[in-house]
């Protein structure tokens, strides 16, 4: 436990000396609440945009930092033989994977605060007493697009990896029901989407922390994707 | 032994990087393992770090299957690879706070960043170090296991002369106390002045090993260095054999460097008036042995 502590402390202090990684999971997503939130120009279909807009981007901003970031790091990591070097101390494989998911954590619980904050200072009000039930659907979201990040990052040489992580993350934020509502999509673009971690995960916490929508379809979907990404990412991942 | 390599086999695919090899290196020795660039030298080193699976063949380090018992091993064992290992962004000071941590010996990062020289470089982040700083960073980290077996990996490739010295002297350090050294390298002048032991490689097959000074044999010739104008013929004939100018000034006898061959050289120099500049007549350098047993170029 102590090394997975001490391992976690440096992976946050990473994170904090990455100026592009604080863009990533907390500045553009604050942006685009912020900008969004004010300025009513999203197709998010019907009732408050408010409710449409404020799960979507903590979706956004899980996905930023559970894929995205993690994922681009994770893959300099293994250009630059860090996880290499490390496999020679006495921090196991499993110890570094849980330092590095409790760090994902330690930012989203910041980004929760943070972007749940400003969206009721924009006059977002949560509804229901299901509010709870989003952790599991964090956590399950943190499992599926860690998941995918480090099966790129374990696989793909480090600028690839880079790009590949934008490129996916533009993609799920177009199709994926975050910010643009799956309902203005052309009819085959839709239903594809509603297959997406994206679409799967905004759309569990819009139920969760509006009071309503559907919760059976995302969780099975989120689900799915947590359990097969990490799983073919553990067994493809090439450490250097 | 405390590194122990019975028939080795490494293959990438249908290459073979690493050809039935066997060698050992002693507790307290500095065992080097010398070749080319692609010689099959880091092929094998990571083999014994456990990074890499073998294809055939027994490995031992400390008495460890480096693969099976990796975890036991990580806690007795440095390791410095031959580049990268940090990440760029990270400060000297906290890496090497952090490695101390994780091995848990009660090393001082302080004391550590001393050793190595890079107290002023403290707060510098890995990106902005030197390559030669970088390579004694690397250093410390190996330190900070406080190792009972160290892997040090081209230790002072792009190391300025300091550089080199304080690497040379916490090596010699870590073998005094009885720790394993073995280091990959491909400068044998280097490597003959830190090692005790030698590994040679050659296109994936060691072609001798043992201590050092059992590998190097007694040259059968004499080089010395003078005027650029002598006369080989007449030189040759107060030698007693022939004479070639090897260029600048440097010439070779072609018999064994005893006594009484210096002592008609020198007086055959004094008595034409010509300085006598330096003279060579020892053992072979361990980069003639490696030619000798590989059939290089003399």
């Amino acid at each position: 436990m102590k090394r997975i502590m001490l391992q976690l402390g440096a992976e946050l202090r990473i994170i904090l000396r990455n100026g592009e990684q604080l863009l990533l999971t907390l500045i553009i997503p604050v942006i685009l609440l912020a900008f969004f939130g004010s300025v009513d120009v999203l197709p998010s279909g019907n009732g408050d945009p408010l409710n449409f807009l404020v799960p979507g981007v903590y979706a956004v901003a899980i996905m930023s930092t559970a894929m995205v970031s993690m994922g681009i790091a994770t893959g300099f990591e293994r250009s630059y033989l860090v996880l290499k070097r490390l496999g020679a101390t006495p921090l196991t494989r499993s110890q570094l994977v849980v330092a590095k998911v409790l760090s994902v954590f330690v930012i989203e619980i910041l980004q929760a605060v943070v972007l749940l904050s400003l969206g009721v200072a924009l006059g977002w009000q949560p509804q229901g007493s299901t509010w709870l039930l989003a952790l599991p659907i964090v956590l399950l979201g943190t499992a599926a697009f860690g998941g995918i990040g480090l099966l790129l990052a374990g696989r793909l040489r480090a600028e690839i990896n880079l790009a590949a992580q934008n490129g996916l993350y533009l993609l799920f934020l177009l199709l994926g029901g975050m910010i643009i509502s799956r309902d203005s999509l052309p009819g085959p673009l839709s239903t594809v989407a509603e297959w997406l971690p994206s679409t799967a995960l905004a759309d569990g916490l819009r139920s969760t922390l509006n009071g309503s929508g559907a919760l059976l379809t995302p969780t099975i979907v989120l689900s799915v994707w947590a359990v097969l990404a990490p799983l073919v990412a553990a067994r493809r991942f090439r450490w250097s | 032994m405390s590194v122990v390599v019975e028939n080795l086999t490494v293959t990438y695919g249908s290459l073979i990087a690493v050809n039935n090899i066997s060698f050992h290196a002693p507790a307290g020795g500095v065992t080097v393992i010398l070749g080319p660039n692609g010689a099959g030298k880091t092929s094998t080193i990571e083999v014994c770090e456990g990074f890499r699976r073998q294809s055939a063949g027994t490995v031992r380090v400390l008495g460890l299957d480096p693969q099976k018992e990796h975890a036991a091993l990580t806690q007795r064992m440095g390791v410095m690879l031959q580049g990268g290992g940090v990440y760029p962004s990270v400060r000297v000071r906290d890496v090497i706070a952090h490695f101390c941590a994780l091995y848990g010996k009660g090393v001082n990062p302080t004391e550590l960043l001393e050793r190595v020289g890079l107290t002023e470089r403290s707060k510098s982040t890995w990106r902005r170090l030197s390559g030669g700083e970088q390579q004694r960073l690397s250093l410390a980290l190996a330190l900070a296991a406080q190792p009972d077996v160290a892997f040090l990996d081209e230790p002072t490739s792009g190391v300025d002369i300091d550089g080199r010295d304080t690497i040379r002297d916490i090596i010699a350090e870590l073998a005094a106390r009885g720790t394993t050294v073995v280091l990959a390298s491909h400068d044998m002048a280097e490597a003959e002045k830190v090692a005790t032991h030698a590994v040679l490689f050659k296109q994936g097959e060691v072609v001798a090993s043992g201590e050092i000074a059992s590998l190097l044999g007694v040259r059968k010739r004499l080089r010395f260095t003078s005027s650029e104008s002598i006369d080989v013929v007449l030189l040759g004939g107060a030698a007693g054999s022939p004479a070639h100018h090897l260029g600048n000034g440097v010439y070779e006898i072609a018999a064994e460097a005893s006594p009484r061959l210096v002592g008609r050289i020198t007086q055959w120099l004094a008595e034409q008036q010509l300085p006598l500049i330096g003279i060579d007549m020892g053992q072979e350098t361990l980069e003639d042995a490696y030619r000798r047993f590989t059939g290089g170029r003399s």
